[in-house]
């Protein structure tokens, strides 16, 4: 830990571009063996969506004693903004909660909306769908394992330098997101707020030819997420070594690795329909905090990749199943630094399955079939997808003309956030007697790990308090 | 001579924008190499006040957001709105149609008092602004065209006529021909009519184009049948900021 810590800290310095302030220290002296009591706060992690900080309180004798997550993302109050909407804008409305799920989000919404209305849709859409959900959950993916961890990883700051020391590497990764991208966009038109999903069905719908070009596309990026195997099986003992048992919560079926559907599963509790959602998520508010937080049997839970490969491990396909065997990932494992790892298990099972459902489509035939109608009654509904960083569930209720009553949204860092809260915790007797830089690493890189998509989380709230400081990256505060 | 530094920065919002700019893959690598980026929190680790351009993504929701924007608006000599929140309020503003104790509460029940938060701006409504880029989200050809005339010292082109125009190019058949509703009549131009060519319809998310004539808009939906209600769904989505919403 502590050599790849230097390692980092010295590329660091190399590759800051020049004129540019490095991570600012101020005030107190340059970063060294730490000597309390002071602050140690991670102002605005970098290299996650949404604003996030960390803050480790140092005593006089050098020991941590206490580690603090916390979110001051501005709020933005979307469950009372649906209230009184149409149930046709619901989803386009729900889609921008997030730039990076927005197709998660929508498909979740219209799962609920389609649930509440009694609107039963085609296999052909369901097929689609589900193909719009691997999509995103592939480009996603590939951006947080190759832009936002590998840095961490080869010890420089961001993907920019390794374009210059790792060309090849990047290339592929870069190669395999844009399949990933033309994937999305090949059956959602655009990818960030697509515009094709309606309540009961598509409005657009892709060529036979498109589909074809699809599945050579996917087939050909088949190398390139095994290179990406390759390399990550050789970064593995990289990762610090830390194991906390947590219960982890996600989507089951009986058949399949789910992502789409199916029942909320947990390894600490029994199988719940998706109705009951609000057995497991259990939201409350903290103060010192910021979004709603949650917990189920213990004191937090997680979901996310990690926590769906513990769940699901056994329905893997091959190539997946043979990638988490090279990578070393077991059904069970408690370390959180491995969720990366779980994304790049997930990356290539997505691949296969949708060469599968490519394959399905083209066997079946697209056609161009009008949306199902909806019926509109007051009705409650919900829905449940796995998005990139875990499972997400939309909950409606809606009036008579179909518009909304009530909606819930549990998004899924909100549901990490007590988990990551009490990881934090369990790292704190690791942290004594490391630098300040060590220190920031393995933090940030755990919090980092979750892929935190902070301004998914519907509630946030602002727990900054009044700090009208610049906004460095890192800042020490002496008590 | 040296490179100009650009940072970017974000408020309330889904950070959509800045994900299609990622999203430009290689060619994001051939702009970066005319800059110099000093901050780019989703994507970079480190972080400079020292920029030229500051590129501000999301809508302005809580006083001691303005301090923030205040501060960026000090250091950089160029500001550019990112998107649908920054340049014209955006989905942010639906909230501004509800009382402000009523949506608080109703996502945060009782510990509602906790937080702070008023109506939902765009930027301009705090600072000058010195270009925008709409959208929701920003197509990302456009902001690299407008950055390539950012970075040459010109004013960035944005069309200053309807959506309508670009629909028609698009070879779309009129929305109001089908009897449904649209904002095209009304809405900037640039998008090259996305939401029409997908099956959907405008929804306003680049702003008025300038001169719209809301009297005649309206007259428009009246005729093709549009209630009262519906006409005002489709008018707060987006421009809940603008005159033109009820």
């Amino acid at each position: 830990m502590a050599k790849i810590a230097s390692a980092k800290t010295a590329a660091k310095t190399k590759s800051t571009p020049k004129g540019a302030a490095t991570p600012i220290s101020t005030p107190g002296p340059q970063p060294g063996k730490t000597t309390g009591p002071k602050k140690v706060h991670v102002h605005y992690l970098t290299r996650v969506e949404g604003h996030g900080n960390i803050i480790v309180d140092v005593e006089a004798d050098g020991r941590v004693s206490t580690c603090r997550w916390e979110v001051p993302e501005a709020p933005r109050f979307f469950e009372a903004m649906l209230v009184g909407r149409d149930y046709k804008d619901v989803h386009h409305i729900v889609s921008r909660i997030c730039g990076i799920c927005a197709i998660g989000h929508q498909l979740a919404s219209l799962q609920a909306t389609e649930d509440a209305l009694n609107i039963n849709v085609s296999e052909q859409t369901h097929i689609l769908r589900r193909l719009a959900l691997h999509a995103e959950n592939l480009q996603s993916h590939l951006l947080h394992i190759a832009y936002l961890v590998l840095p961490d990883l080869m010890g420089v700051d961001s993907i920019l330098p390794l374009a210059a020391t790792h060309k090849d590497a990047v290339l592929k990764f870069i190669a395999a997101r844009r399949v990933a991208n033309e994937f999305s966009r090949l059956i959602c038109g655009r990818t960030t707020h697509p515009q094709r999903f309606v309540p009961g069905g598509f409005t657009m719908f892709p060529s036979t030819e498109e589909l074809e070009a699809l599945r050579t596309k996917l087939t050909d990026s088949l190398p390139n997420l095994d290179f990406a195997v390759d390399l990550f099986a050789t970064l593995t003992d990289r990762f610090p070594k830390f194991e906390r048992e947590t219960e982890y919560v996600g989507l089951v079926s009986p058949a399949e690795y789910a992502m789409y559907w199916g029942e909320i599963g947990s390894t600490k509790d029994e199988r719940r329909p998706v109705r009951q959602y609000r057995n497991i998520t259990r939201e409350y508010i903290i103060p010192t905090s910021t979004a709603k937080w949650t917990k189920n049997q213990g004191e937090s839970y997680m979901v996310g990749a990690l926590a769906r490969f513990n769940l699901n491990a056994e329905h893997l396909l091959p190539r997946a199943a043979a990638a988490a065997k090279k990578l070393g990932l077991k059904k069970g494992c408690t370390n959180p630094y491995f969720i990366t790892i779980a994304q790049l298990v997930e990356s290539v099972h997505t691949v296969e399955e949708s060469l599968q459902l490519v394959d399905e489509l083209l066997t079946r035939g697209i056609r161009d079939e009008a949306p199902a109608k909806a019926n509109i009654f007051a009705g409650r509904g919900a829905g449940a997808v796995e998005v990139p960083r875990g499972i997400l569930f939309h909950a409606y209720e809606y009036d008579e003309q179909g518009r909304i009553f009530q909606a819930d949204c549990v998004i899924p860092t909100n549901q990490n956030h007590a988990n990551i809260q009490k990881d934090l915790e369990a790292l704190v007797p690791t942290l004594t007697g490391l630098t300040e830089k060590e220190m920031e690493l393995k933090l940030s890189m755990l919090v980092r790990a979750y892929d935190p998509c902070i301004s998914c989380s519907t509630h946030c709230i602002d727990a900054r308090g009044l700090d009208n400081e610049p906004q460095g990256m890192v800042r020490f505060n002496y008590k | 001579m040296a490179k100009p530094k650009i940072a970017f920065f974000d408020f309330a919002s889904c950070e959509g924008d800045q994900l299609q700019i990622a999203n430009l893959e290689e060619r994001l690598l051939d702009i970066l190499g005319h800059v110099e980026v000093v901050s780019f929190r989703e994507v970079v680790t480190g972080h400079s006040d020292d920029y030229d351009v500051a590129f501000v993504e999301g809508s302005i929701t809580r006083p001691e957001d303005e301090a923030r924007l205040k501060e960026i608006r000090k250091n950089a000599k160029i500001l550019v709105a990112l998107g649908a929140c920054a340049t014209i309020g955006g989905i942010n503003c639906l909230k501004n149609f509800q009382a402000e104790n009523v949506y608080r509460e109703e996502v945060y029940g009782a510990q509602a008092r906790w937080f702070s938060t008023y109506s939902a701006r765009p930027l301009k409504s705090v600072v000058k602004v010195d270009a925008e880029i709409h959208g929701c989200p920003i197509d990302p050809n456009e902001f690299a065209r407008m950055t390539k005339e950012l970075l040459q010292g010109r004013t960035p082109w944005i069309p200053d006529f309807p959506v309508c125009v670009e629909c028609k190019q698009a070879g779309n058949v009129c929305r109001y021909e089908m009897g449904r509703m649209c904002l095209g009549i009304i809405t900037r131009a640039g998008c090259k009519a996305a939401c029409v060519t997908e099956g959907a319809h405008c929804w306003g998310c680049r702003g008025l184009a300038p001169g719209a004539n809301l009297d005649a808009a309206r007259i428009v939906m009246d005729r093709a049948g549009s209630d009262r209600k519906a006409t005002q769904d489709l008018l707060r989505f987006f421009l809940g900021d603008t005159g033109a919403a009820l």
